[in-house]
Parts: structure tokens; C-alpha cells; sequence
């Protein structure tokens, strides 16, 4: 105990003394990592997050403040009026509800087929299980923009076999309509769909096989036995998934601006923002001008920002769950 | 005395059926959404594809399509070079980006929540239409423009770019160095799903492995090199294979726009599809064999 005690009271340069000078390199060395990291943390923590909060000072600006040079990230004069007309522009109130609705159903599908297709890889024997495991591999790998052309037809002849044909005496037209995505995804062959099913699957195989036979034992039958245990099992890796599916879908071009062209979506209105914005200026004062760039820029931002707000609140909450997902599925090659 | 045997026959079977019945969703959508169009598009390359009103008609044109994108549209092959040569060099700066990133954020320090929140902020940020309306800010640009120009001379890149420029040795590598750091943006946004895919192969390495290293007197940087670098050399695969996908579907990806609009605008299905297949097939070559010489150096440790 002592002697304990006497080791603690040798003072550091003491201690640096005997160690010919190893302590001290030591410690300097730590801290001098501890100011690099928190330096290059900070800087590239700041190059993300700049942009947004750039865009949050300049969407409370009004037109004159954009081109005051004194005026770099506080407004002088602090507007809401660019929110306003963003909101009118974009038709926000009806894009949100669309938005919101198609996301939520879309995803939902998704991860729903998803997790039924991911279990059926990871937890049974069937015969050519490793070809139609690469199938997933190979729809991971094929961009959707190769088929696009393509679908694009199918969809606008849609048929199957021609029973539509002999009925209606022409094939269905089914572009426009929120219908073809919804078969898509009920097919697995929505956007990122392949990299769910992977996902899923490497969660299920890490469950241990006790706890299906136990089931079996018990009496519990296979589709029993995936509803009350697998799926409560496979909880933190399904609700992941959906969120970025939510995310991914709320975001998405190319899929909205393929099948949902004709739904007011806030993703393919923000696209078209800085091309209205003209026509907008001249319903409304009824003069032709032409908008500056920095004006067009200061709405596609407030854009942005309307965006993305609903996904960062839900960013703020389910922080975790993003993050910790890939890392709970252990993903190995 | 037969019956145990023929009842798990029973049992394998039944759960084969059962195995089909789950992934049975998965093999429709994949005959009838990916195979079907799949084969539908490549056909369609080498065809005349006329629209009408309520039918569309193909007629076989051999490699007339594939002719049309290489000899007579202006813009398609420069396109297709500058795309596939920023797809390389920007999935090269992404990997290297996000190891380095995944590295620092293993270790233990304050904040350290918060600022991996901030760097998985990308995953939200740059996904879909947000990339391409990032890309195209023109008053960013502007102002990017004139800091460069007010600051030349006076800044620490600006000086070692005019250094290393002198020197003259290998001019064209250092060029893109530079782009790449100038861009360093773009690379972070990207980068979020693959410093989470680290993160989670570092977090498996057993503390002990480094604490035996450092008592047999192995630096931090050799224990890099032989222990962080084999253990999560799989994951590195992994990670090339997605970020270079991902860089084909990105909304700023000059090629799928032009191919976007030989299809929309001027309703040339034909050429847009051989387009993509020219754009697919490179892309997938290059994805293999990168692959494939990755996966030599892949290490596993079962």
C-alpha cells in the first residue's frame, strides 16, 4: 500500500527523468495528435455542414441582400418571403401529402418483400439457392438506367400474355400511374432493392439455428415461426432498412421522374424549380423579367432546405438506427 | 424402421417449398422487371425503334445504333472518356478518403457522436436529385472563382501547386491530385455509406491484437499496415464495388443525361439503349477486373 502510494507521488518530471526522456516524447506526441485530429475534424465537419447552414442564412435573405457585399451570412433585412414563394412554386402543401404517401407505402412494400425474400436466402436449403443468390448480386449491379428504356415501354404497352389485349383490344397504358412502381417494388426490383435483401440476409444468418428447432420442437410451424420470432429478431436491421428506403425514395429523380412524372412529387418539382421561377415572377407582377442567377439560386436553396427539413428531423431521431444498421449485419464478402 | 429417415426427407422438402415461397417475390419481380427488359434492351440496340400511337414497331438494323454513337453523334465518346476517368480517380479518392475517415472516427475522443453524425449526414444529403442541383450552383461557382482568384499567391495550396508544377515530373497526376483536393466536397458527400461499412469491420478487430503488438514493440504505423489493413482487406472489395455502382447512378452522371435525353427528348430508343450498353459494359468490365485483382490481396482469416 505504501509503496503504492509513493509510485503516485514521483512527480512527472521525475518520472520523465528515469524513463531518459520517453514520457515526455510520449506525451507530446499525444497531444499533438489530439490538435491534428480535432483541427481536420473540424475543418471537414465544417465542409459539410457549410452548404446547409449557408443555405439557411440566404433563404431568410431579401433580393438586395444577396448582392450587398457587406452582407455575408446575417441579413439586414430578415424575410420569410422566400419560403412563401418557394412553398407556391413548388406546390409544397400537395408535394409534401404526395411525397410523404408515396415514400411511406413505396418503402413499406419494399422492405416488407424485402424481408420475406432476405429470410427465405438466409434460413433455408433449396436447390439453386446460389444461382438465384447471384441474381440479387446481379441486380445490385445493374444500374436501373440500362433496363429504363426499355421499361419505359413495357410500361406504356403493359400486358401480360395478352390476356389485356384480347380484352380491351389494345394493350394498357399504364405510364403516369403510380401503379408500375408499385408492382416494381413488390417485386423487389425497386430502387436499391438488391442491397435489402442482401443486408436483411446477412442479419438473419447470424441468428443461431437453436432457436428455429427449438420452434419446431415446440410445434411452431415455418411461417409461425418466422412471424413471432424472426421478425421481432429482426427488428433493428428492418427498421434501418425502411428508413433508408424512406430516405432514398423521398430523394429519389430517376424512378419519380420515370413512373410518377404526372404525381407532384417535391423531389421532381425541385428540379424543375429554377424554370419556373420566370413564369412564376410574370403571373404574378405581371411583367416579363428575367430573374437573376443569385435570386435563382437563393430559391433553389430555400428549396433544398424544404427538402430536406422533414429527413433531417427525422435524421435527428433515428440517428442510430442509420448508423449502427450496417454495422449489426456484419457485412463480409 | 424406415420411417425417421423418410420423415426428414419429408421435413428438407417441405422446407425447400418453403424456401421457394419466400424468395418467390424476388423471382417474379426478377423475370418479369430485370430479365425481360434486360434482354428487351439489348435487343433494342441494334433495332429501328418506331413509336406509335398504341403499338411500337423494331426493325433489325445491325450495329447501326452502335455505329451512330461512336461516329456520328458529336458528344457521346468525350463524354463517356472524361465520365469513365472521373469515375476512376474519384472512387480511388473515395476509398482512400473514407478509410482515413473510418480510422480517425474508431478512435476515442469527445464529440465523438456528434461528429460521426455530422459524416453520416452525406448518406441524407447527397442522395438522388440533391447531387445534381448541388453540382450545377453556378453562384457557388462564381464565388469559388473569385476567392481563387483574390487569394492567389497567397495561399499555402496555391504555393505548393506552383512547387510541385515546376518540378515537371509526372505534371498530369499532380493535376488531378489537385482537382481531387479542390473537390474534397464532392468526396466527402460521397463517401458516408462507405465509412460506415469500415467503421463496422474496424469495430470487429479484438482490442488485444494491438495491445500485443505495441508489447512486442510493433509503432502504430506497422500495426496498420499488419493488422488494421488484412483484417478489413474484405471489406475494401466490398466498398470499391459499391462506390463505383453508385458513381453510375449518380444524378450528375453526364452520360445518363445525355442518354436521358436521346430517349425523352428526341425519342431515339434505339441509340439510347446501345448507349447504355456501351456505358454498362465498360463499366461492368472495369468493376470486374479491378475485382478481381482486389480480391487476390483480400486476406481472410477463416
Amino acid at each position: 500500500m505504501t509503496k503504492n502510494k509513493n509510485i503516485q507521488q514521483v512527480s512527472f518530471w521525475e518520472r520523465n527523468r528515469k524513463s531518459e526522456g520517453y514520457l515526455l516524447k510520449k506525451k507530446i506526441m499525444e497531444i499533438a495528435v489530439v490538435i491534428c485530429r480535432f483541427i481536420l475534424l473540424f475543418g471537414l465537419c465544417f465542409l459539410i455542414l457549410q452548404p446547409i447552414l449557408n443555405k439557411i442564412s440566404v433563404s431568410f435573405m431579401t433580393e438586395p441582400d444577396l448582392f450587398n457585399p457587406i452582407v455575408i451570412s446575417i441579413p439586414v433585412h430578415f424575410t420569410t418571403d422566400n419560403y412563401r414563394v418557394t412553398a407556391e412554386i413548388m406546390n409544397y402543401s400537395k408535394g409534401i401529402v404526395n411525397s410523404l404517401v408515396i415514400s411511406f407505402t413505396v418503402s413499406l412494400l419494399q422492405i416488407a418483400v424485402c424481408t420475406i425474400v432476405g429470410y427465405g436466402f438466409a434460413r433455408f436449403k433449396f436447390p439453386l439457392k446460389n444461382f438465384w443468390f447471384a441474381c440479387v448480386m446481379l441486380v445490385i449491379l445493374i444500374p436501373p438506367q440500362v433496363i429504363s428504356n426499355s421499361l419505359f415501354i413495357h410500361f406504356r404497352f403493359f400486358d401480360v400474355f395478352g390476356i389485356i389485349k384480347a380484352i380491351r383490344g389494345e394493350a394498357l397504358n399504364l405510364r403516369g400511374l403510380p401503379i408500375p412502381y408499385y408492382m416494381m417494388s413488390a417485386g423487389c426490383m425497386g430502387l436499391k432493392n438488391g442491397l435489402y435483401i442482401y443486408m436483411i440476409r446477412q442479419f438473419f444468418r447470424n441468428i443461431p439455428n437453436d432457436m428455429e428447432e427449438a420452434a419446431y420442437v415446440d410445434g411452431c410451424g415455418t411461417f409461425k415461426t418466422f412471424f413471432t420470432i424472426m421478425l421481432p429478431e429482426g427488428k433493428p436491421i428492418i427498421t434501418s432498412c425502411f428508413l433508408f428506403s424512406f430516405v432514398w425514395q423521398w430523394t429519389d429523380g430517376f424512378y419519380s421522374k420515370m413512373f410518377l412524372g404526372t404525381t407532384t412529387l417535391l423531389s421532381t418539382s425541385i428540379a424543375r424549380l429554377v424554370d419556373s421561377i420566370g413564369a412564376y415572377i410574370q403571373r404574378v407582377q405581371g411583367i416579363k423579367t428575367t430573374v437573376s442567377v443569385a435570386y435563382s439560386n437563393c430559391i433553389l436553396g430555400t428549396g433544398t432546405l424544404m427538402l430536406v427539413a422533414p429527413l433531417l428531423v427525422l435524421y435527428l431521431f433515428a440517428q442510430r438506427q442509420f448508423v449502427e444498421s450496417i454495422s449489426s449485419s456484419g457485412i463480409k464478402m | 424402421m424406415n420411417k425417421p429417415k423418410t420423415k426428414y426427407v419429408g421435413l428438407e422438402k417441405r422446407k425447400a417449398i418453403a424456401g421457394y415461397l419466400f424468395i418467390s417475390p424476388f423471382i417474379l419481380g426478377f423475370l418479369l422487371f430485370m430479365v425481360k427488359p434486360f434482354f428487351q434492351s439489348l435487343y433494342m440496340s441494334f433495332c429501328n425503334v418506331e413509336l406509335g400511337a398504341a403499338t411500337f414497331k423494331m426493325h433489325f438494323t445491325k450495329l447501326e445504333n452502335y455505329y451512330f454513337c461512336f461516329r456520328i453523334d458529336p458528344e457521346y465518346t468525350s463524354l463517356l472518356g472524361t465520365e469513365i476517368t472521373r469515375m476512376i480517380i474519384y472512387s480511388l479518392a473515395i476509398i482512400v478518403f473514407s478509410f482515413f475517415i473510418a480510422l480517425i472516427l474508431n478512435q476515442k475522443f469527445k464529440g465523438r457522436a456528434l461528429v460521426r453524425a455530422v459524416f453520416f449526414l452525406p448518406v441524407i444529403l447527397s442522395s438522388g436529385v440533391m447531387l445534381g442541383l448541388e453540382s450545377n450552383n453556378q453562384l457557388i461557382a462564381a464565388l469559388q472563382q473569385s476567392i481563387e482568384d483574390t487569394t492567389s499567391g497567397v495561399s499555402v495550396t496555391d504555393a505548393l501547386q506552383t512547387i510541385l508544377r515546376t518540378t515537371g515530373v509526372g505534371v498530369k497526376a499532380y493535376e488531378k491530385v489537385f482537382e481531387i483536393i479542390d473537390n474534397i466536397y464532392d468526396v466527402a458527400l460521397a463517401s458516408g455509406i462507405q465509412i460506415i461499412i469500415f467503421l463496422s469491420g474496424l469495430q470487429t478487430i479484438p482490442r488485444s491484437m494491438y495491445e500485443a503488438a505495441d508489447i512486442e514493440g510493433c509503432t502504430a504505423w506497422e500495426s496498420l499496415w499488419k493488422i488494421t489493413f488484412p483484417s478489413i482487406s474484405s471489406l475494401f472489395l466490398v466498398n470499391w464495388i459499391y462506390t463505383v455502382i453508385d458513381f453510375c447512378m449518380r444524378s450528375d452522371n453526364k452520360v445518363i443525361d445525355k442518354i436521358q435525353v436521346i430517349m425523352i427528348d428526341n425519342l431515339n430508343y434505339g441509340a439510347a439503349s446501345a448507349m447504355t450498353w456501351i456505358y454498362f459494359l465498360i463499366v461492368i468490365a472495369f468493376v470486374g477486373i479491378t475485382s478481381f485483382f482486389i480480391s487476390k490481396g483480400v486476406y481472410y482469416n477463416d
